[in-house]
């Protein structure tokens, strides 16, 4: 690696339980994504071809909520490997849509969804299937690991990302300007 | 009427003996949150919002539920006060199931305005996700508890300014719920008259009108004002 790379801020970014319209908004950028280039090296994430999250990040935007087995693991997994954990989106704050099922019971909805007439076992109920186990309430970030940054919106829109990106790469507080820090 | 002069932020104002404390703060060009209030309905004292501190107690008071006293000293935006009122709207979220980006009332709702302002940019309080119903049996309104913080600005206009009394509410703390009529379906009601004054007061979207599209809601809580002053002061204003 040049002496230049090495230099740069290591982003990632990760896709839990989301529709990835945080990461749309990430790309609604734009140029702005070019002069970010500059700065950052994104080492994983869903834009990158790498499927182990690095042990060295600097800075990791997490979209969606904590619903399955293998997110609660990747929670856990991108917290140690990273100095700032930014909440991005509703989901990851709050629980948002996915969370909208944690009033009914994990297993009962699994079956209801995946197997109404109960011929089969449904997927995502049994630690050993090949589909993640379902938790039984779908959990905002911050209900698993300590979060550092809290980007709430519906998605967040590109100005909320960038203005909280800048802040960040200078080693800044993130302080949203008016308006930008709102549920929904 | 007799004056009272009391003291606000450390300016002296007078008022008239008895007035609400919430009007004479308002009136000083101060911006105090509230969610239950509304002109033109009685007060309730429910949200706890609009608490100020009074010099010399310890307690909260509810400034809409407070008359003016002479020489009182009150505070209404310290730190403490900025720390509870954004505590009260993180709690409001934590109790039902508020889901901004698929709610009708999204980006016009009181409860998520409230939120920005007090810069809420999460909960700090595990939420209880209650399984609530939606009752959707009314042809042209729907009331979705989900929504509802029970600022029952809904049940006093009804009573107040329609004068039916057709919603109340039933139950206490978590289970308390706005109900039509003796807890039945609102269709089946036979005191409702159809206004819609319930949906325009709402201050979420927890009434709304039937097939309105997500963040497509608009309310007019100014109506129990207007009506009122049409009917008691015989004025029209817009």
């Amino acid at each position: 690696m040049s002496s230049a790379a090495s230099k740069k801020i290591r982003l990632a970014t990760v896709w839990l339980s989301g529709c990835s319209g945080c990461h749309m908004s990430f790309l609604d950028l734009d140029e702005k994504l070019l002069e970010l280039h500059e700065h950052i090296q994104l080492v994983h994430g869903p834009l990158v071809d790498r499927k182990d999250f690095p042990s060295d990040v600097d800075l990791v935007l997490v979209e969606g909520a904590v619903n399955n087995e293998d997110q609660l693991e990747m929670a856990a997994l991108l917290r140690k490997g990273s100095r700032v954990v930014v909440a991005l989106g509703d989901c990851a704050v709050m629980g948002n849509v996915p969370a909208m099922r944690n009033g009914f019971h994990a297993g009962n909805l699994l079956e209801a969804v995946y197997a109404p007439e109960g011929e089969k076992e449904p997927p995502g109920r049994d630690s050993r299937g090949e589909v993640p186990m379902l938790l039984p309430a779908a959990l905002p970030l911050h209900a698993v690991i300590p979060v550092d940054v809290f980007l709430p919106g519906c998605p967040p829109d590109a100005r909320t990302i960038g203005a909280a990106l800048t802040s960040l790469l200078k080693g800044e507080r993130v302080v949203l300007g008016e308006g930008m820090c709102r549920f929904g | 009427m007799a004056l009272v002069t009391l003291t606000i932020d450390n300016r002296k104002v007078s008022a008239e003996e008895g007035q609400n404390l919430l009007q004479v703060i308002r009136e000083q060009g101060i911006d105090m949150p509230t969610l239950c209030h509304l002109d033109g309905l009685s007060e309730r004292g429910g949200c706890r919002l609009c608490v100020v501190e009074e010099e010399g107690s310890s307690k909260l008071l509810a400034s809409c539920v407070t008359a003016v006293r002479e020489n009182m000293r009150v505070t209404t935006g310290s730190d403490r006060l900025f720390r509870y009122r954004r505590m009260l709207v993180e709690l409001l979220f934590a109790e039902r199931n508020h889901v901004c980006s698929v709610c009708v009332m999204n980006r016009r709702c009181e409860l998520q305005s409230l939120a920005l302002r007090f810069g809420v940019d999460h909960l700090r309080y595990d939420p209880l996700y209650p399984r609530l119903s939606t009752d959707v049996s009314h042809e042209k309104y729907a009331l979705d508890h989900n929504r509802c913080v029970l600022c029952a600005r809904c049940v006093r206009v009804c009573d107040e300014v329609e004068g039916v009394h057709t919603l109340d509410m039933m139950g206490r703390g978590v289970s308390c719920r706005v109900i039509a009529d003796l807890n039945q379906p609102w269709a089946t009601s036979r005191t409702c008259t159809n206004c819609g004054k319930c949906v325009q007061v709402c201050p979420t979207g927890a009434m709304y009108i039937k097939e309105t599209f997500s963040a497509h809601g608009e309310k007019r809580p100014d109506l129990p004002k207007r009506i009122r002053d049409g009917r008691e002061k015989h004025t029209w204003g817009g």
